[in-house]
Order: C-alpha cells, then structure tokens, then sequence
C-alpha cells in the first residue's frame, strides 16, 4: 500500500463513519489539533465529525534530511468525534483493518498518555497507540480547550501517517516510503527538509520574526474586538508558528519562553470566548435535534 | 443463606500505574460499605487488567440480620406522673418514636430508671441495598487524574463501556450514565470477540480464563515472570529483575506472551545503561544479561495476545528498538566529539528556576558553596571541587541527557572519563545526585558527598527563599527528598557540620534573587525542614518520640550531635541510674521552672547540704564542660541525687528570706541547665 493509499483509505473509511472530509487548513501549524476544525469545533454543545490530513510543521525537528525517522515538516491523519462515541476505540481499530492491519496478527497495545498543550491551554487524556512496540496514533479525549472545558466531550484520533506507511511498507527511513510508484518520500520532501532546516536553524532573521510576532499578536486582538473568530484565530496559528521558528532558532531565552506561551494562550484564549459567543448568537445551527438544542438553551438560560 | 457477589467495571484502558491503588482503594471501600449495610460474607477480592476492575465477594448474606433499635427516652420520674400516668414528655417521645406508650420499656442506665422506645427492624434483602452500595463504590473511588467523556457528567479515569453486577444468578440492578448494569461481558479485546452471558456470578472466573483474560493479577504477574525467565534462558541469559518494570507490564496486558528479540551486537559500545533504559522506559522490554552478567544483545518483550504471528511481532519490535538504538548510538558519538566542559557553554540559556536564574548561575552559586564546606570538612582537594562543581551540570546540555533525561549525571560521568577530567571528578559528577530516591546508594566519594550536600542545600534555601515549599502532596522541586538526602548523608558521614552556619553561608549567595525572607527566617525554616526529616529518620531507628523530642527541644545546629544525644538518651533510660538522674533533673527543674539565673553566690550557702551540693555541682559541672561522652555525662548527673535528697531534707528552698531564698533557685536552676544541655527531660515519659 502506498502513501497516498493509506491516505485514501483513512478518507474512505471516516466518510463511511459519517465524518465530514475536510481539507488541510491553509495557515503553518504545529499539528492537526489546531486546525479550527478541531481547536475551534472542539468547544461547544454542537456534535461534529470530521477527518482530514494536516501538514504539521515543527521547526525544531528539522535535521537537514540526514535522520531517518526525523522531519520538521510531516503529514498526520486527524479524525474528531464529537461527542465521543461509546464504540469509539473499535472504530479506530477498524480502520487499522482498512489499511491490512489485522489486529489479531500483531500487538496493539493502548499506553496511558496525557496530552497538553500550553499555548492552546488545552489538555485531555488518552493513550499512545502502539503497533508491534511503535506509536502510530495518539488517542485524547478532550477535556479543556482554550481553557474552556470541554462538554460533549470529543475523541481526537490523531494518526502518524509516515509511521504508519514504515510500517506498512517495512521502510528503515522515512524517506524510501513509496509515495506513488515510481516516487518516494524523499522525491517529494528532501530537498524541502534540507532547505528548510537551514533556514529554521541558521537564516531565519530573528529580528523580522520578533516584529512579525509582535505585528501579529496586535492584528489578533484587534481583529477579536470585532468577533471576527476565524481570521482572529489565523493570527494565534500565525504567532504560533513564529514562536516556534524563534524557538528553532535558539533565539528565545528559557526565562522568555513562558512569556511567549503565555502570550499565545492568552490570544487563543480571547478567540475561543469569541468563539462560544458566536455560536450562541447564532444558536448553535449544528445541534440539529431539537430537543438536545431546547435543552441546552435552557441550560445556558439557567446560568 | 448467602451468595456470590459479582461486580465488573468495564472499562477502556486504564493507566497502568492506578491499577494497585484501585484494587486496595476498591477492596477497603467494599468492606466497608458492606459493613455499614451489615452484609457479611466469607472472603472478599479485588481483581484488575487494563479492561477492568473486579469486585468479587464470596459468600455474601442474602440479607441483614434482623435488629432491635432502642432509643433512650426521659427519665421515668419525668415520664410518668404521681399516680402512674404518662406525661406529655413522655406521649411526645412515643410519638415521635411511633411506638404506643404502653409498648416503651423501663431500663436502667447508670442507676438512673428512663423509658426506652424499641423496636424491631426486619432486616432488608441484599437484592434491595446493594444497587445503591456498587453504584456508589464506582463513583467514591478515588483517582488520581480523571475524565469525562461523551455527554456524561461522571468522572473516571477512562470511560466505563459495560457493567456486570450479580449476586448469584440474579442481576443487581443499577445504572451509571448510559450504561445498565446486566450480566453481559467481554473477553480480551483481541482473541475474545464476542460478548459473553455470565449465568451465575460463580462461572465468571473460568468464563474469563476461557476468553483470554488472565484476571488475577497476582497468577498473571507470576506467569508474566515465569515466561521473561523462560525466553531469556532460551538465549542462554537471565532478565533483569526489575519489579517496577514487571507491575507496569502486568497492568498493560490481560494475556501474556514473553517473545525474545535482539539487536546488532555493534549497539554495545554505548553506555549499558542508555541501551537498559532505552529497553525499559520506552519500550518496556526486559533487558538480558549473560552468566557473567554482561548485557546481550537482546530483549525480552511481553505481548498481549497469545503465540499466533510471533515472528510478526517480534520484527516489528525489533525494528523499533534499532532505529531508538541507532539515535542513541548517533547521540553518543555526536556527545563525544567535544569535550565536557564545552557543553557549558549552553548553561546561560537553561533555566533552573523563573526566579533563582540559569543553570549558569546556580552552578556558580553551588561551587561556593561547596567549596565553603570543603573548607568547614575538609574533604577532598579544593581545586578537583572546584572543577566538580563547575561541570556537574554540563552533560544536561547533551544530546543523550536531552533525550533521556533519567541518565543525567551517569552520562556527566562517561563524558568526563573521556574528556580526561580526573576520576574523582567523573565520579563526584555522577555522585553529586544521589540519593535519586528513597533507598538508593549514598555517594561514596569525599568530592561525590561534599557536591551533593552542596546541589541540595542550595536547592532547599534557594526554593524556601521564594516561597517554594512543599504543602501536602505537592513537592515540584522535591525538596523532601533532598533535605532526608541530607540527613542521610551527614549521618553516614558521621559529619558534625553545623548546619545553621553552612544554611547562613548559602543563603547568602542568593542575595541578587531578591529573597522574600530575611536571613534568620530563611535559615530558622530550612533548618526546621531538615530536622523534620531527620525525626522520621531516627524514628525508623526505633529511637521513641519522647526522647527524639527531648532532645530536638535543645537547639543546635550539629545534626550528628542531635543524633548522638537521641542514642545516648535513649541508652541510659534503660540504666539503673536513669531513674536517679530523673529525680535530679525533676527536683531541680520543677522548683527552678520560673527561674532564670544561675548564678550562686558562695556566701549565701548557709546549711551544709547546700554547699555539699554546690560543691558536687562544680565537680561535675567542670567534667562536663569538657566535650565529653553524654551516656557519661548522665550518670555524672545521676550522682548528685544523694546530694540532692540531703539538700530536700534539711532545706527549704521557698523561705521567706529573699537573699537565700533566690541563691537555692539559682543552684538548682544550674543543675537543671546542666541536664538540659543533653535534653529537654521534662518531656520524657517515664
């Protein structure tokens, strides 16, 4: 099975669970959890299923495509179930199953793993799911996001697709996974690796990234005050992403970095209350059975 | 008549290290529900596997037993008037008890008549109380982090999916959420597929041994062993013994498998213990050595499943072994290029602590303070202290320290090796750790102890300084470990440090911090905090709570001398003399309690008792001033008892005569002041 195989069959699959195959999102992010998809749509009573691809980019990571398991730009396959589904763990084992993983013919192992994220002040539980002793998922019921906890809860599916095409294809290195045939990773990604490690770790210009930030975090709130959510929140990813570069580029003192984090909480924060305060005025168009709505307006009236 | 009790939590999988708190935590909260409900039973037990938590109670009652219920009412005097008639009184409690008045008995308590009110309860069945006692374990046992899921309010540490609950044949009915409790389970979630219809509580134990689930945990960690033990001598080795390793496999798996996996023996020239922690901590794998104790090139891994497709898992395992050995291996050798000390080159950037500054500055603030007390000690050569210090936290800016935090200090030692620094360097550098946790090894070396006490004296004062203290369970710094790692070491040691001056000498390298508090107090509550920990320490040397406090009543700043003075106490209390050192002390410091001088004047010793016993007084007082052995210096004491009684009979001490009245007091204060340099002895028990 080739990597754009594995690709489809995860979409095919999830289709059939009744997801919504949604597209990467077009802004530099850290992982598929802060696509608005799931950030966004994670808060909130509306129930929400979808499944896309997320080109994740983690600057640090980079190692001029000398490492063979190591790359500061990757593809994960993100599913969200909103809320959770009480089957929800032999949903995620039946899709192994739709990529020629027979459970039955290899050890799964579910491993206690809680996952946080302090600059989306978010965090949830869950487990790290392992193939024959590899990690190729992380599994997190949602707790808080944005600070605002979580209810319905929602599973976030996350799968590591270049682990799981090694271990599909039996590669040694990320980059001899076959692409398409005729084409490996390596054909598509290297030169992308080499160039963008050296730019991460040495070209990066640290005074424009600091103005950038700076540029951005301002057009986020200014852009909250005016409760537009999506392009207020363009700005947290944006001033995340530059975060990180500064990180990779060794230009963030220890005693800084908290303040940055802070900072970026602090801006996805305003954009998840701005966020809540939407979907309510627009009252809550995805909760389309009436009486979970009724209920949750009186909840909300109750407050 | 009685019945099996069956209650099944199922549960997606739970992290394996809550599993020992929840069998005891579920095994204590049963009984004592049951308790309370007066069910009894013959035997009650707790099983766990990653899938769920089992409360098992053979022999449980059918019902409570039938209870007779008396409450006292008002005295029969009040109850009853003149000519035999109940009161009001005593109509008002009838009512309230519902019982007639004619049904309240007489009873007697404590000589006094009152009416009782009692009535018979029937007791209950088991099938009626005990819905609202399983559901109400499930909801009071406590985790330490817990979830909601779905729609649902209820908390647990991972989503409850089924519930069996049967007593006897019959389903005990309750609900939690969404889930009704039935009698429908699941095997192991791989070789088990289907559901499974347990008949009668009793045919669940073999219902899961049939369906690969291994439930007791006890058999299954046996069998775990047995296997690991088996696939290692299958390649002519043993496996690590290692009970932590074994307990978190056990909790992650309901039907084992051992399998044997290697790896080139090219991986060896790395550190042992990078390629053992590699194997344990991210892989739970069980390392193997051979009879010589060498480590192999091999693993032993333990699957949840049965023996179908083995090789399958096995290369699958291996893979992922070498490309973490191959990183290693890439870090070791990336690691050795340059020299240890050109790692500290990164310390400015690497915070200790928001306040307390870099690595940088502390290791700065930790070679003075060292090198203080190697001056106070005399241990090890100044200048190998020195550069101890200086590269103790260089290796946490290595590739290898970064991506396996749990070998700082071990890989400080191999880099230091082969950087040429001098072998007590290496060894200080990874000593300067230690003790890591409550049993490990003391650090051996002279420079090894000096660096340690240094390392945590600074981390106890520098925290303390700004308001980091441990509260409850909460300890970020774990700075109880560090100051009992102190305690330990002194004591080892034999080391009569006075830690008030080496505490005041520390705090004084954190004047650029800023510290909240001042000197005295900063100094005053480290040293309380130290001595906390050396009570629990001398108290697990059975010395008993009297004499501990005794003598921590007496300030100081010397823990070995704390240390003698306990055993020394604790000693002679168990002499014939103790008795007569106690009177000394007892007569003397009960008259004196209110006095403060001791100062006698010779000429105001009228009676011949008196200047008897101020000369003995002298003798002794001049024996002990020089350091002495205390065991002797109490029965030194002790001897001045006859003195003393002799003084009792032919003197008042409370005469109105002010002048030989307040020269008594200051003979006798003396001689309790003397007793008092030992221990405060009016807190003994006797």
């Amino acid at each position: 099975m080739n990597f754009q195989e594995i690709i489809l069959g995860l979409q095919n699959y999830w289709a059939r669970q009744g997801c919504i195959i949604q597209q990467p999102y077009d802004v530099e992010k850290g992982a598929g959890t802060m696509n608005p998809a799931t950030f966004l749509r994670a808060l909130g009573p509306e129930p929400w299923n979808v499944a896309y691809v997320e080109p994740s980019r983690r600057p640090t990571d980079g190692r001029y495509g000398e490492n063979p398991n190591r790359l500061q730009h990757y593809y994960q396959y993100q599913v969200i179930l909103k809320p959770s589904p009480d089957n929800v763990i032999d949903l995620y084992l039946n899709s192994l199953k739709e990529l020629g993983i027979d459970p039955d013919e290899h050890d799964i192992r579910l491993v206690e793993d809680n996952w946080e994220s302090p600059t989306l002040g978010a965090w949830g539980l869950g487990w790290e799911i392992w193939l024959d002793g590899m990690e190729v998922t992380q599994f997190t019921y949602f707790q808080q996001c944005g600070g605002f906890d979580c209810y319905p809860v929602c599973a976030e599916i996350t799968y590591g697709l270049e682990r799981i095409a090694m271990f599909i294809q039996n590669k040694e290195s990320v980059f001899d996974i076959e692409w398409v045939d005729g084409i490996s990773y390596a054909d598509v990604h290297h030169q992308g690796e080499v160039d963008y490690s050296h730019y991460n770790f040495t070209y990066a210009d640290v005074s424009t990234l600091m103005t950038m930030f700076t540029l951005c975090e301002k057009e986020a709130l200014q852009v909250a005050d005016q409760q537009l959510v999506l392009p207020a929140y363009d700005y947290v990813l944006k001033c995340s992403h530059l975060f990180n570069l500064l990180d990779a580029r060794g230009a963030i003192s220890v005693t800084e970095r908290t303040a940055y984090i802070g900072r970026v909480r602090n801006l996805a924060r305003r954009v998840a209350a701005e966020y809540l305060e939407q979907r309510k005025r627009l009252s809550y168009p995805l909760l389309k059975d009436e009486r979970l709505r009724k209920q949750v307006l009186t909840e909300e009236e109750a407050k | 008549m009685a019945k099996d009790l069956l209650l099944e939590i199922g549960v997606e999988e739970m992290p394996s290290a809550y599993m020992p708190g929840a069998i005891s935590n579920l095994q204590e909260l049963a009984e004592e529900r049951l308790q309370e409900a007066r069910l009894s039973w013959q035997q009650l037990k707790v099983y766990a596997t990653p899938r769920r938590l089992v409360l098992y109670v053979e022999q449980l009652a059918e019902s409570q037993p039938d209870s007779q219920l008396e409450n006292r009412g008002p005295k029969k005097q009040m109850a009853f008037d003149e000519n035999g008639n109940p009161t009001k009184a005593c109509q008002g409690f009838a009512r309230g008890q519902g019982v007639a008045v004619e049904e309240l008995e007489i009873r007697e308590v404590g000589g006094v008549e009152y009416v009782f009110a009692v009535k018979n309860l029937v007791g209950k069945p088991a099938q009626q109380v005990l819905p609202d006692i399983l559901a109400g374990l499930i909801t009071a046992l406590p985790f330490p982090k817990s979830m909601r899921w779905g729609y649902f309010h209820t908390r647990f540490p991972r989503p409850i999916r089924w519930l069996v609950a049967l007593f006897g044949d019959q389903i005990i009915p309750m609900q939690i959420e969404n889930l009704v409790s039935g009698r429908t389970t699941w095997g192991h979630r791989f070789l088990g597929r289907e559901s499974i219809d347990i008949a009668d509580a009793g045919d669940y134990m073999q219902k899961m041994a049939l369906h690969y689930v291994v439930l007791d945990q006890e058999m299954r960690r046996d069998m775990i062993w047995q296997q690991v033990q088996e696939a290692a001598a299958q390649v002519g080795g043993v496996p690590m013994e290692n009970p932590d390793l074994l307990e978190e496999i056990n909790y992650l798996l309901e039907y084992p498998t051992a399998f044997t996996g290697s790896f080139s023996e090219s991986y060896l020239q790395v550190p042992e213990e990078v390629l053992t922690t590699s194997m344990i901590a991210h892989q739970r794998y069980f390392p193997v050595y051979d009879r010589t104790g060498q480590l192999m090139p091999a693993f032993i891994g333990v699957r949840n499943g049965d023996g179908e497709h083995l090789d399958t898992v096995r290369a699958g395992n291996e893979r992922v072994l070498r490309a973490r050995l191959e990183d290693a291996l890439f870090f070791w050798n990336e690691d050795n290029k340059k020299p240890l000390e050109d790692f500290n080159q990164g310390l400015p950037e690497v915070l200790f602590q928001e306040r307390l500054g870099s690595l940088q500055r502390k290791v700065q603030r930790v070679t003075a303070i060292a090198l203080y007390l190697c001056q106070e000690t005399g241990w090890g050569d100044p200048e190998l202290v020195k550069r101890a210090a200086w590269l103790s936290k260089a290796d946490l800016l290595s590739s290898m320290v970064y991506e396996f935090p749990e070998l700082q200090g071990i890989m400080g030692r191999y880099y230091a090796r082969n950087s040429g620094e001098d072998p007590q360097v290496a060894e200080a550098i990874f000593e300067h750790y230690l003790p890591r946790f409550a049993g490990d090894q003391l650090p051996q070396s002279d420079i090894g102890a000096l660096l340690s006490l240094a390392e945590k004296l600074h981390n106890l004062v520098g925290c303390f300084c700004i308001g980091i203290k441990p509260t409850g369970s909460q300890d970020p710094y774990a700075l109880r470990r560090q100051a009992l790692g102190v305690v330990h070491i002194l004591l080892e040691r034999e080391s009569n440090i006075d830690l008030e001056q080496v505490l005041r000498q520390t705090y004084r390298e954190f004047a650029e911090v800023g510290p909240d508090l001042d000197e005295d107090a900063a100094v005053r509550e480290v040293l309380d905090f130290i001595w906390q920990r050396l009570k629990g320490v001398l108290a697990d040397h059975s010395f008993t709570y009297d004499v501990i406090e005794s003598v921590m009543a007496v300030p100081t700043g010397h823990l070995l001398d704390v240390y003698t003075r306990v055993q020394k106490v604790q000693e002679f209390k168990t002499t014939d003399r103790f008795d007569d050192f106690m009177v000394v002390f007892n007569r003397s410091h009960n008259l004196s309690k209110k006095w403060e001088q001791v100062e006698v004047q010779v000429d105001a010793l009228e009676d011949n008792t008196e200047q008897e016993l101020y000369q003995q007084f002298l003798a002794v007082r001049s024996r002990v001033m020089v350091p002495t052995n205390y065991y002797d210096m109490l029965t030194d004491l002790a001897s001045l008892r006859p003195y003393l009684d002799r003084f009792f009979e032919a003197v008042m001490v409370m005469v109105d005569d002010k002048r030989l009245k307040e020269n008594r007091l200051s003979l006798l204060r003396g001689i309790a002041e003397l007793c008092r340099q030992v221990a405060d002895f009016s807190k003994i028990v006797q």
